[in-house]
């Protein structure tokens, strides 16, 4: 489930590729590496409140080392020097296969923008890197899931093209 | 769902304005473009005025123009001003305190929710652009008939 908190906006667009950093305007995206992954967790933790160090050392295992063909965890870090934190944010996704019966495609479960740093064009550098990376794995389309109540990042996605799947989440609570 | 035609026209006026929000257009320029009814759309056109989404320019070349944020406004801000919308507007009605009209209600205000939600994601500016995406008929194409709202 996504829990960042950051605005849609007009962005400069970037593709990241395995090896080599894209730039384009003030933000790059990237693959991420084992050095940002303490700027990741604090980035998450002043966006949702809580910490999740262990949480994110396995994040980082699983889809910043393993399976890099098919798993994407991509960093947007500004490109001006000065600026600090480097990392303004990060999106995480995978492709599934035959899920819900779904045909093979990619789907984006994390995204988060630093608040202090909107307006850059970071959200949609993110959107538009993992993108290029699923185009290239060979799918044609991407998923999401978002709270209804999440009016911010509905509203991103909304903005980036995306429209309601043919899927309908269903739960139960135990009693 | 079926929009009430005071909501469709408001829309419709906002996405012709926000498509340039330098220019102003008049009521009968936004008339002509949807081939609806001048005294209709009158009022919606005060009634955005009034929420501050537009503004009236007076004047010989007046008209109105655009004055809200176009990445901001949802389609639900807009819609709200003329229907009410959302599971808490629904009034009691007979069956209401059954279980069986509970069961219903809960079912109806799912889908209730559902809608705010996507009217409530999408933005005049993401309207702006799924509206960009949907081509115009080539050359030569008949196009059908503009519809009349009353």
């Amino acid at each position: 489930m996504l829990k960042s908190d950051h605005q849609p906006h007009l962005a400069t667009g970037v593709a990241a590729s395995t090896h080599a950093t894209s730039v384009k305007g003030a933000v790059a995206a990237r693959r991420v590496r084992a050095d940002d992954v303490p700027q990741v967790f604090a980035l998450d933790e002043r966006v949702t409140g809580v910490a999740k160090p262990d949480y994110w050392q396995d994040i980082f295992e699983r889809y910043g080392k393993h399976r890099l063909n098919e798993r994407f965890f991509l960093v947007a870090e500004s490109v001006e020097t000065e600026i600090r934190p480097r990392i303004l944010g990060f999106i995480i996704g995978e492709l599934r296969a035959w899920e819900f019966g779904s045909e093979p495609c990619g789907w984006v479960f994390a995204l988060s923008v630093d608040p202090r740093t909107r307006l850059l064009g970071v959200g949609q550098a993110l959107f538009d890197a993992i993108s290029v990376e699923f185009k290239n794995a060979g799918v044609a389309k991407m998923r999401t899931m978002v709270a209804r109540d999440n009016r911010l990042h509905l509203m991103f996605f909304r903005s980036e093209g995306m429209m309601a799947g043919p899927y309908i989440q269903l739960e139960k609570e135990f009693d | 769902m079926k929009l009430q035609v005071s909501s469709r026209l408001a829309v419709f006026a906002l996405l012709a304005l926000a498509a340039d929000p330098e220019r102003q257009l008049s009521v009968a320029e936004i008339c002509d473009k949807y081939g609806i009814s001048g005294h209709h759309l009158a009022k919606v056109m005060h009634m955005l005025g009034r929420a501050g989404l537009v503004q009236s320019v007076r004047g010989a070349r007046g008209g109105y123009q655009f004055s809200g944020n176009a990445r901001r406004m949802t389609l639900l801000d807009v819609i709200q001003l003329f229907e009410k919308l959302g599971s808490g507007h629904n009034r009691l009605e007979a069956g209401d305190r059954t279980n069986e009209g509970r069961a219903l209600r809960e079912i109806v205000d799912e889908i209730d929710d559902i809608v705010c939600a996507t009217l409530g994601s999408i933005t005049i500016g993401t309207m702006l652009k799924l509206v960009s995406r949907r081509r115009a008929p080539p050359a030569g194409a008949p196009s059908p008939p503009p519809h009349k709202y009353r």
